[in-house]
């Protein structure tokens, strides 16, 4: 039925071309693993130690770099990511019923991020600089100003009916 | 006179002290720090050395350098609240089980909250029980862990290995090994010097304690003994008496007071060691192969070499370590001397070391599956044997060791600092080549700089010889040798900082001072020997006529030597799948960005419908998975381990039917 | 190539020369806010006026054709800062802002504004709640007591368009500073002009400068710290993206001062416009010679990177930020030694906000007398705030320091949004203070901030009114400094989180007067024991609400209620049937359908079915919904 079989053994080839081009220099890791997740859309276990290795560091320091900044993801995340702002200003103007709308209408249990057919991702970002048009929601880097639970919900609504049509 | 301090009134002059904690312990008072340790850098987080100046302004005495003039305090009310406060909430998010902690009575934690009168907390328990980590040498227990960080600099600063780092942050900060797995897992050379600087229980020797009790009262087991050189200059610190003093006598007569039949030397096999080295080393020499010949008496430099270094293994001496040699020649030749079967010989070591205990579980120097050593315990664990067994230290009356492992020459003794196996080689070495009387004490590669170099005339040729201790040294040691620079003829590695004398299973603290002292007590020992070189030692002479032959003979290798091979770091094996779960098919849908781009994420949706609607989900474990590298040919899935490209949602649901119908068949 | 002043004089000439040649520049907003609000299609729709008209000018044609003129041209420019009206449409040489435009309204702008330079009224800015029209930028009253310095080019020119920089005088200071003064003149003259840290710190920008340059060390590196992480402020963010060049000359001027030839922009991930405006902005620099080797002729060289945050509030803190530009965790380490010292790769390192680098230019073409004439006695020249929250205009503003607050959220922010009352404002984010009516008259400057007990912070302006309740807002905020903590040091770590567990439970109506004190306890240690700024601030808004609203915290752990409204354990809501016009909008967004009623008549809310959400009262037009303790 497929013609076009090729084993799995992986060879890196991309994440070998990203640190080559930083020149194996591990002061650039932050740039490497952004680049990286760039390409894998998530940090996989395997990766990582790949880039450890490839720049002389230990795993354990690469792991401790890739958990400690909030954009970079262990896990896939889903098609749409959609972050909602809870910056000063949106908080004020209520950016946790926006939250508090999404999370229940993708089902999302407490401490779960991404729906688990891997559709949605929600997120909360400690302010997009977008403060003036608050509160502020992006999905998959759109910005959507001045947004309710409602509008967003909507949104979503939208999304997911066109994900069933396909 | 020199510039001077003030330091809670009193005036303190300044010598060159780095910071202002040096000189406020200079002056009488015992800052309490949790993060502090001269050996490594500063990192000032625990702020427990705060101390306030003139101006009212609080500094950390640990991270500030001295100035003339400056006027501190060290204790006022403000202070002392703070330090209190930071306890407190240390506390409240610490693991509390201290009476059953095997660091009760040693944890640092425990003596600054009851030194500075911290009686409640008042903020609830938040650290939930986390599952411990039992490794072969340490045991990792996150829920005593105050996160100082003291453990992963040693790793990464001295040692140069960098198995435990800084994971997440804020609240959910974490010491932990990559990806939190288990130490055992990933690159740990089990050198315990994470343990020797915990200030908790959060890292600590796992204890064989149980298990040399339990032989002990075993009736049909003979237990003995093998003693490291290092532990007689350290076992005597833990009832009060100063480092460095020696104790050999008091560990013999302790260790047959716990129930041993014999007590051994380990210096004999050490003895042993460097005639079986030296032979090697000349042999080389002469062929002019393999040089650098490196010491192998340290197992966690074996281990290290063998993750970092596989192009030197072949350079490593394949001289077992001294105690595998002792476990080697006990269990082949001890049970026709004491009368017992082989089976029932339970052979015990007692070392500065807890990598010795990895080494002792090692295949390669296991006979027919069965190790030769059965218990390792350290130094720690044996002085908790004998408060265990409610021993008066001040009523030990010194024994001897048993002979006939128990003659060593004071080249042997001297292999539990660095620079002693070098020293102890380059002696005998010294005799075979020139025929006479060397110059017995090298002293260009004693000390404790990390790094010594000795260019030293045998033979009419000059001998390059490096010793290096940390394995951070090491690293820079290989480095240079890998870029081509540096040219040696011997190197001795030992992992621990200053040696054996400085294992991680020593006593606490394990200091430089502690060190220094211990190392001092091993040459005062070597200087008062009669015999000093190896092979002056008459009981290992008469083991070769009677057994081994010569160094170097086929029974000589067959028992003393080993064998060493490449490591991978991480262990990449996937997690085992439980049983009946084997028939799952497993489909990983590409979600890498090539893919997603693609619509990979439509065949994910494809494959998640198909499958509910087939009935049979339970067969099928779907997921995503990061580039499958089929970029061109994307969306990618793996099933199982066929990768299969251009996918679309219709494929995926017929896959799905077809696969569901071949099993139907099945 | 610009290689020597003469040559960077003459091409500003000739810019300008040609861009004056165009009747009518209209300019499009292409800040972060109006890109949100859908201005790309506007300025395509305006493009494709032009096109169809054929009268869209061609600056290179311009350029090489002395004396030839044209029509109109399109321009993207930055941020205006009136983010709520975008998208913005700017068109010169008049002055006229539209507002609120859309693609649709193209063709009628070129038709009478750009043909005819017609005022379209219906497109202008209209004071709410009266037929007050505006149709010059400046005359708007947003815009009419601010002091825009530092932003004066944002919206005013493309930020993608190196010459137009040039042309508005671009470089001069580098230009002035590379061949008028030696590295320690420039020192001094940036300490004589006064500018200080508008990080938030304060500290005088020229003695910073002295110490770099007098810092031992051929290698030194200059940082440009863009990692504005305080939530509700983007400052930073609008300078960036609305005149990146400008920041770039700043650190050319800050390179030569110390000595330093390699510089680092540090962007927040969060920003992608900026990094690629930023981006653009140095590739033409160095295609024209400003940025590489010899700049000017002089033999002063400089090269700068961007470095792209990955997602961490600490980052902004300088010894994190200079470990995350070396690829490890942010986490700050002690000092002494200073960054002066020690900083990026073991080298002196000049660490200055982008605000305050964008400063610079200033000072050094117009002279420290010019930069200092406006401004407070101790704090001279202006600040940029981003004012937003619970006022009627929200937006990035540009006051002389020593503006009072009264000033900028009544006069400039117009006041209260939805005719409440004000409550509070929260200056300087996580790190500042909450300020009350009685500070209305406070100046903004950084000595009249730290008296009140406040902090000037990047510049976040967040406005309360009185449906705000304090006790939550300190919550937030402990909420944001716990999560954002890089956990290194004990207290900002374990005490922040305590804290947050103590707010968590006053709010939750769990809280009692031991938990006050003990609050007030930790942030004593936390404030005066922690590792770095972070900590060491986090406290604060903590310490300011409960010095100006002790009452209300008070009214939670005493009485179990809420005054506000806010806190969702403690609220109960009824309606009040005198304001109750019976439309029932509140009972259609009700998740829980705890409201019913009759048409036209009271509605009732059901206590019992009741989430305490809130929707409501939000919904309700009417203020009918109130609470009750």
């Amino acid at each position: 039925m497929f013609d076009d079989n090729i084993t799995s053994g992986r060879r890196f080839a991309a994440v070998n071309e990203i640190v080559e081009k930083h020149g194996r220099r591990p002061e650039h890791l932050v740039a490497i693993l952004q680049e990286v997740q760039e390409v894998y859309r998530y940090l996989p276990e395997e990766v990582l130690t790949y880039v450890a290795t490839s720049l002389g560091l230990s795993p354990a320091k690469v792991f401790g770099v890739a958990t400690f900044y909030e954009n970079f993801s262990l896990e896939p995340k889903g098609k749409y990511v959609i972050r909602v702002c809870d910056g000063t200003a949106c908080h004020v103007r209520g950016s946790a019923l926006i939250q508090a709308a999404v999370r229940e209408r993708l089902g999302l249990k407490e401490g779960q991020k991404t729906t688990s057919d891997l559709l949605f991702t929600l997120e909360t970002v400690a302010c997009l600089g977008a403060c003036a048009l608050a509160p502020v929601v992006t999905i998959n880097g759109d910005v959507h100003g001045q947004a309710t639970p409602e509008k967003i919900v909507a949104l979503i609504d939208e999304l997911a009916k066109g994900e069933r049509k396909s | 006179m020199n510039a001077t301090m003030w330091v809670d009134g009193r005036e303190v002059e300044l010598s060159g002290e780095n910071n202002i904690l040096e000189v406020v312990r200079k002056a009488g008072v015992d800052l309490p720090t949790f993060c502090y340790h001269s050996e490594l850098s500063v990192y000032g987080a625990c702020r427990m050395c705060l101390v306030e100046d003139e101006r009212g302004h609080l500094l950390a005495a640990c991270a500030t350098p001295p100035e003339p003039g400056l006027k501190i305090r060290t204790n006022s009310k403000r202070l002392l609240h703070h330090r209190r406060l930071i306890l407190e909430l240390i506390l409240a998010n610490h693991n509390r089980d201290c009476t059953t902690c095997e660091k009760c009575g040693e944890c640092r934690l425990q003596e600054l909250a009851n030194r500075l009168g911290v009686t409640q907390v008042r903020f609830r328990q938040k650290k939930q029980a986390e599952p411990v980590d039992v490794g072969p040498a340490l045991v990792h227990d996150p829920s005593k862990c105050i996160l100082c960080g003291d453990c992963v600099r040693m790793c990464e600063e001295v040692q140069g290995v960098g198995v435990l780092g800084f994971a997440y942050r804020g609240s959910r900060l974490a010491v932990l090994p990559a990806f939190g797995k288990k130490m055992s897992e990933v690159e740990c050379v089990n050198c315990g010097q994470c343990a020797s600087v915990c200030p908790t229980g959060a890292l600590v020797v796992k204890s064989d304690v149980e298990r040399v009790w339990a032989a002990l009262s075993d009736p049909t087991k003979k237990v003995v003994a093998q003693v490291a050189p290092a532990v007689r200059v350290s076992f005597s610190e833990a009832f009060g008496l100063p480092p460095g003093t020696v104790g050999a006598g008091q560990v013999v007569a302790a260790l047959k007071r716990l129930g041993f039949a014999r007590v051994y030397d380990t210096c004999f096999t050490a003895d042993l060691t460097v005639r079986e080295e030296c032979h090697e080393f000349l042999e080389r020499l002469n062929s002019g192969t393999k040089l650098p010949q490196f010491t192998s008496c340290c197992p966690a430099w074996v281990k290290f070499a063998e993750q970092y270094y596989p192009e030197y293994l072949p350079h490593i001496s394949t001289c077992r370590s001294p105690q595998a040699m002792f476990g080697a020649v006990a269990k082949a030749y001890l049970p026709e001397e004491l009368g017992v079967k082989p089976e029932n010989l339970y052979v015990v070591s007692i070392m500065p070391c807890t990598a010795k205990k990895f080494e002792a579980g090692r295949r390669e120097l296991a006979r027919a599956g069965i190790p030769e050593i059965d218990a390792v315990l350290t130094t720690q664990e044996l002085v908790r044997m004998v408060r265990q067994a409610s021993l008066d230290f001040t009523q030990l009356e010194p024994e001897a060791f048993d002979l006939p492992f128990g003659l060593a020459s004071g080249a042997g003794v001297i292999f539990g600092v660095t620079g002693g196996v070098a020293e102890a080689v380059l002696r005998t070495a010294a005799w075979a080549l020139d025929g006479k009387t060397p110059e017995l004490e090298f002293r260009a590669v004693r000390g404790l700089a990390s790094c010594k170099e000795a260019v030293i005339l045998l033979g009419g040729r000059e001998i390059r010889v490096a010793v290096v201790h940390g394995l951070a040294a090491a690293r820079r040691l290989l480095e240079t040798l890998r870029a081509g620079e540096g040219k040696y003829d011997l190197v001795e590695v030992m992992a621990c900082p200053g040696g054996c004398v400085g294992g991680g299973g020593q006593p606490l603290p394990n200091d430089t001072d502690h060190r220094a002292a211990r190392a001092a007590g091993l040459y005062s020992l070597d200087r008062q020997r009669e015999l000093r070189r190896a092979d002056e030692n008459p009981l290992v002479e008469k083991l070769y006529r009677e057994h081994l032959g010569a160094p170097g003979s086929e029974e000589a290798k067959r028992l003393l030597h080993t064998h060493y091979s490449p490591r991978r770091r991480i262990s990449g094996e996937e997690v085992a799948v439980a049983p009946g779960a084997a028939a799952k098919t497993k489909i990983r849908v590409c979600v890498g960005t090539s893919c997603y781009l693609k619509g990979s994420y439509d065949v994910l949706q494809a494959f998640h419908r198909a499958i509910a609607a087939s009935g049979r989900a339970e067969e099928f474990d779907l997921g995503a998975t990061f580039c499958l590298e089929n970029c061109p040919g994307g969306p990618s899935v793996q099933v199982n381990d066929k990768v299969l490209g251009q996918m679309t949602p219709e494929k995926a649901a017929e896959l799905v039917r077809s696969l569901s119908e071949t099993k139907e068949q099945v | 190539m610009i290689k020597s002043v003469e040559d960077l004089n003459q091409a500003a000439r000739a810019f300008r020369a040609a861009l004056g040649r165009i009747r009518r520049r209209v300019l499009v907003c292409h800040g972060t806010g109006c890109v949100a609000n859908g201005s790309p299609k506007v300025y395509e729709a305006l493009r494709r006026e032009l096109g169809a008209r054929g009268i869209e000018a061609d600056l290179e044609y311009l350029l090489e054709h002395e004396g030839a003129t044209a029509p109109a041209q399109v321009e993207k420019s930055g941020c205006h800062g009136f983010c709520q009206m975008g998208p913005l449409v700017r068109i010169e040489p008049e002055g006229y802002l539209y507002v609120h435009v859309s693609p649709e309204d193209a063709p009628e702008i070129v038709e009478k504004t750009v043909l005819k330079g017609e005022l379209i009224e219906r497109l202008t800015y209209t004071l709410p709640g009266t037929e007050r029209h505006f149709a010059r930028e400046e005359e708007i009253p947003f815009y009419r007591k601010q002091e825009r310095r530092t932003l004066a080019a944002c919206g005013r020119i493309d930020p993608e368009d190196i010459r137009e920089y040039i042309a508005w005088d671009g470089y001069r200071g580098l230009a002035r500073a590379l061949t008028e003064f030696t590295p320690e003149a420039v020192c001094q003259e940036v300490l004589a002009a006064g500018l200080r840290g508008l990080g938030g710190a304060g500290f005088p920008t020229g003695k910073k400068w002295e110490a770099v340059r007098k810092a031992p060390g051929s290698k030194k590196y200059v940082v440009a710290n863009g990692d504005e992480g305080d939530p509700g402020a983007f400052m930073d963010r609008s300078i960036m993206e609305g005149d990146p060049h400008k920041v770039i000359e700043g650190m050319l001027i800050a390179g030569y001062a110390v000595g330093a030839d390699e510089g680092y922009i540090y962007v927040r991930a969060e920003y992608p416009l900026a990094v690629e405006r930023l981006s653009r902005a140095i590739a033409a620099a160095e295609k024209w010679g400003l940025l590489g080797e010899n700049i000017l002729g002089t033999n002063f060289s400089f090269r700068i990177h961007i470095n792209k945050g990955a997602g961490a509030f600490v980052c902004g803190e300088g010894t994190a930020l200079v470990s995350s530009i070396e690829g490890q965790r942010g986490m700050p380490r002690t000092r002494p030694p200073r960054l002066a010292e020690r900083g990026l790769f073991g080298c002196p390192t000049l660490l200055n906000n982008v605000e305050t680098l964008a400063n610079v230019p200033f000072i050094l073409r117009e002279g420290a007398a010019a930069f200092s004439r406006i401004g407070s006695p101790t704090s001279h020249g202006t600040k940029a705030f981003a004012l937003t929250g619970n006022v009627a205009n929200t937006g990035l503003i540009e006051v002389p320091m020593g503006t009072t607050l009264r000033e900028v959220i009544f006069d400039i922010g117009g006041g209260i949004r939805g005719g409440r009352n004000f409550k509070a404002v929260q200056i300087g984010g996580p790190s500042g203070a909450c300020l009350t009516g009685e500070h209305l008259d406070l100046p903004l400057d950084f000595e009249s901030l730290k008296r009140a007990g406040a902090m000037m912070g990047s510049g976040g302006l967040v406005v309360m009114d009185d449906h705000t309740c304090m006790v939550e807002v300190a919550r937030f905020f402990m909420d944001f400094t716990q999560r954002e903590s890089c956990g290194k040091c004990i207290p900002c770590r374990e005490g922040t989180s305590r804290m947050l567990e103590i707010l968590e439970r006053i709010v939750a109506g769990q809280g009692t007067e031991e938990d006050l004190n003990l609050l007030e306890e930790l942030a004593v240690t936390v404030k005066e024991t922690s590792l770095c700024g972070l900590g060491q601030t986090a406290p604060n808004p903590v310490l300011s609400t409960l010095r100006h609203f002790r009452s209300e915290y008070l009214a939670h752990v005493r009485d179990k209620r809420c005054p506000a409204g806010v806190c969702r354990a403690l609220r109960r809501l009824v309606i009040n049937p005198e304001k109750c016009r019976g439309c029932g909008r509140c009972a259609r967004v009700c998740p829980a359908g705890a409201i019913s009623g009759q048409l036209k008549s009271p509605f009732t809310i059901d206590l019992k079915r009741c989430l305490r959400c809130g929707a409501c009262r939000e919904s309700c037009s009417f203020h009918a919904i109130e609470e009750v303790n």
